[in-house]
């Protein structure tokens, strides 16, 4: 017997005082859309399978509220996990987890979407069906069943999630998401079987129904081939992109407790013409497009309007290369410097310029200053495509601690397979030379924060061939760090390297590794992106329950010409320019900025016919001339299956 | 010259949940959707200038929150500020008064003596008028609380059990709430014997000494 909103909103109110933080579990906030629930043909579900705290801040997830609640006929609410303490009240009392906005039971709700940016959400995501009381696997659904969708970053290799997700989105949600829902509602009108949803939904470019494809492996364990079990169905699929940027959501809903961003998002630039070639975002997010300056200005003054939120986050993979970097930086500071405002501009590029930019666009807490150089030494920034002079950083560096920046953050990656001990300790060197800068202008005030963390080679990456690094090379390497970058000013910080095994398993999955994960979660695994409660030995013992070898995904040297399970779908960067990027990398050769000279990666052949349509700055890409015969133009806009 | 201006308001069921400091935040940006032009104060994390009368335990709601907020001296008149606020007040928040005062006037806080609950039990229960006749019986009440002991029966002003409405009693309390002498109900409820999680506490009233 399903509880209705009002019986659920009983029992938790006796529930919510005993609770951490129980303004996670409430809804009412400023901004949230609840519309009349038996008015609105179909309702939508948002899930974030963590807390509240994290799943605000999802900005996909916020884009996706705004879109569907515009249409009249859709509703979209908002589901959080709930953290431990209340997970296990709701089980007590037998209530299962509901929707923020109205407190229906999220099995009641006719779609639900979820965010998936990260691997280590997949033990919750299992979690969270449980709480909802819907059937964990995907082919235990029914007619009546929620359809369960996912998108985002880690869903670029769907396989290990394939048993559970009905429907995969492949790339940006934006317009698919409406796609989705209109064939939703001709099938809910048709009432038709479960089957001919899925199979609607297959038609849809840029989604995939893993159960309309089977899996065959070799005798070795390596992937063979996957084939179609409907004969309408794409293959490879192809991710869905927008040609130009909607306008940002700035009727952002905001929060009565404290998240981990309290703050207007916006998106300045979609995509990275860098290419570093450990960056999975770099990879999947291309082509570049930008918003205007103008646009930016707008969404800043209707969300403070909106919301109220003093912190602005103008945000990019590379905001140095937005190309009206020092406009905006300009007008921001123009518009906005008298409203005691906090302004971040992350992703900047080593160089002074960006301690001007940051000095005008004025975050006046001034707190720290953050660069991402990755590697230390000349060799090693050569292999990822990375290039940056330990000189220019250095002098990058005194410039920020003498403009009133105390503390300087540096991001590293150790654990790349061409990696010796010797480049972790140029890490060490490097830090203390940063330091010594900050000690000469500020003296014992000036503070560094080394952050390192360890590279997973990313499916659709040019590394993806690379092996990880073993444990004990990892704890070697983070032993050196831990021995050597101490003292005053020094702070160093790392990821467990049993989260990157993890991170490394879930990312390189193939469908056998659902079971690994269903497994997991059976044994206690959840919250698996919580350095506290990562249960390691719940994954080692679906491993061998499962008869899988963990170390044939992480640690197992791959030949260039082997098929990954990941490889039907499509980034529309081409795995032939990925191979070409790899031996680039072994022979240490970098990569320039692709807005200078493009190096065909594959991205606009295939979005040829979007971009003749939107000319001119709006993306990073060379045009695509005009004068092209029809015909022609059809066969370049074709994708075209990989290697 | 700043402009002080004090804003009673409730705190309603949306908010009940929404912490002392999280309520500042709440106020803050309820400002600057208003565009009101916030005081803030010098320093290296400047900060806006606002101090709330009595904090409101987690869980509860309010219908005589008080807040005193400092704007620059560019603010709209006062008379116009109610309306502008109340089409900004985000849901939790009921406005239902602005007014302007004195900036050199002593800081709320320190006039507060003492406030009003009426508490709305969830559950009915046997023997209330006995066990609230027998604790006003009593002289003094030790409780703990964070691990120090103290006399909870001097900091009751005033217990009394309302007839039920809609079968549901309520308790009506006058507690001290001052600086370092505070009756919280919770305690009060504790040592009715009366879960707190079982009952809703409203606070009606904030006395201010002159």
């Amino acid at each position: 017997m399903v509880l209705t909103p009002s019986e659920i909103q009983e029992r938790i109110t006796r529930i919510l005082p005993r609770v951490r933080k129980p303004g996670r579990y409430t809804g009412g906030e400023l901004n949230q859309v609840v519309k009349d629930w038996e008015l609105v043909q179909i309702k939508v579900g948002l899930v974030f399978p963590d807390i509240y705290d994290l799943g605000m801040s999802n900005l996909g997830l916020a884009i996706l509220y705004e879109i569907l609640n515009k249409r009249p006929d859709v509703l979209a609410e908002r589901i959080y996990s709930p953290w431990i303490d209340m997970e296990n009240e709701l089980r007590a009392a037998d209530i299962p987890l509901y929707s923020l906005e109205s407190m229906h039971p999220i099995s009641d709700f006719d779609i639900l979407g979820l965010s998936l940016p990260y691997e280590t959400l997949y033990t919750n995501t299992l979690n969270l069906f449980d709480l909802g009381k819907i059937p964990i696997f995907s082919y235990q659904r029914t007619s009546t069943d929620p359809l369960v969708i996912a998108g985002g970053h880690a869903t670029y290799n769907p396989e290990p999630m394939h048993a559970f997700i009905d429907a995969f989105v492949i790339g940006e949600g934006e317009e698919v998401i409406l796609d989705i829902v209109d064939a939703y509602q001709s099938w809910k009108q048709d009432e038709a079987s479960r089957a001919d949803l899925l199979k609607k939904l297959s038609r849809i470019s840029g989604v995939y129904v893993p159960s309309l494809y089977q899996t065959e492996y070799n005798k070795d364990g390596t992937f063979d081939n996957i084939s179609k079990l409907d004969q309408e169905v794409p293959l490879p699929v192809v991710k869905r992109i927008v040609p130009e940027l909607p306008p940002p959501p700035t009727r952002l809903v905001v929060p009565f407790i404290d998240t981990v961003h309290n703050r207007i998002p916006i998106e300045i630039m979609r995509g990275c013409t860098r290419g570093c070639r450990f960056c999975h975002a770099g990879m999947v997010t291309r082509p570049v497009r930008e918003r205007s300056v103008n646009e930016i200005l707008d969404a800043i003054e209707e969300g403070i309007a909106h919301t109220g939120f003093d912190e602005i986050g103008l945000l990019s993979l590379s905001s140095s290369d937005y190309t009206h970097i020092l406009d905006l930086v300009k007008a921001v500071n123009e518009r906005f410097s008298d409203r005691n405002l906090s302004i971040s501009l992350p992703s900047l590029r080593i160089e002074t310029v960006s301690v001007d930019l940051m000095d005008q666009i004025m975050d006046q807490r001034r707190s720290g200053f953050t660069l991402a150089p990755e590697a230390a030494t000349e060799k090693m920034r050569q292999i990822i495509n990375k290039p940056v002079s330990t000189p220019q950083l250095l002098e990058t560096a005194r410039e920020i601690y003498s403009r009133g920046w105390p503390n300087i953050k540096l991001y590293f990656m150790i654990g790349h397979p061409s990696e010796t001990l010797e480049d972790v300790q140029a890490i060490v060197d490097l830090c203390k030379a940063v330091l010594n800068e900050g000690r000469k202008v500020i003296g014992r005030r000036a503070k560094l924060h080394a952050g390192v963390s360890t590279f997973v080679p990313k499916p659709h990456t040019p590394f993806q061939w690379a092996p990880c690094d073993t444990q004990e090379n990892i704890q070697a390497k983070q032993d050196l760090l831990k021995r050597n970058l101490r003292g005053k000013g020094l702070k160093l910080t790392w990821t467990d390297p049993e989260e990157t095994m993890v991170e490394a398993w879930l990312s390189r999955g193939d469908r056998r590794m659902a079971e690994v994960v269903y497994q997991a979660w059976q044994r206690g695994a959840k919250f698996d992106a919580w350095k506290d409660q990562l249960n390691y030995n719940a994954w080692l013992e679906a491993f061998s329950a499962v008869g899988l070898e963990s170390g044939f995904y992480t640690h197992r040297h791959r030949e260039l010409t082997e098929t990954f399970p990941w490889d039907h779908i499509s980034t529309t960067v081409r795995k032939k320019f990925m191979v070409q990027d790899l031996i680039r990398s072994q022979s240490h050769e970098t990569l320039e900025d692709c807005r200078d000279q493009c190096y065909a990666c594959g991205v606009l052949p295939t979005f040829a016919d979007l971009r003749r349509a939107h000319p001119g700055e709006v993306w990073g890409c060379p045009d695509v001339p005009n004068h092209q015969k029809q015909d022609d133009l059809l066969q370049v806009a074709v994708p075209s299956p990989e290697v | 010259m700043a402009m002080r201006i004090r804003v009673t308001f409730s705190k309603t069921e949306p908010m009940r949940f929404t912490s002392h400091l999280d309520l500042f935040r709440a106020w803050e940006r309820t400002l600057r959707r208003a565009s009101m032009p916030i005081l803030f104060s010098q320093g290296y994390n400047p900060r806006p200038r606002m101090q709330l009368a009595a904090a409101l335990p987690l869980g509860f709601t309010s219908s005589c929150e008080v807040i005193d907020i400092w704007l620059e001296d560019d603010a709209p008149q006062v008379s116009d500020m109610k309306s502008v606020l109340i089409q900004v007040q985000p849901p939790g928040i009921e406005i239902q008064d602005v007014i302007e005062i004195d900036p050199q006037d002593p800081p709320l806080q320190k006039r507060v003596r003492s406030a009003e609950y009426m508490v709305t039990l969830l559950d009915p229960m046997s023997q209330l008028s006995d066990r609230v006749a027998n604790l006003l019986q009593k002289d003094t009440l030790q409780r703990e609380r964070r691990g120090k002991t103290y006399d909870l029966r001097p900091l009751i002003e005033d217990l009394t059990l309302k007839p039920a409405d809609g079968g549901k009693h309520q308790i009506f309390m006058r507690l001290f709430a001052q600086e370092s002498k505070t009756g919280r109900p919770e305690e009060v409820l504790l040592a009715l014997e009366i879960p707190p999680e079982n009952t809703r506490v409203h606070r009606i009233k904030i006395i201010f000494t002159d």
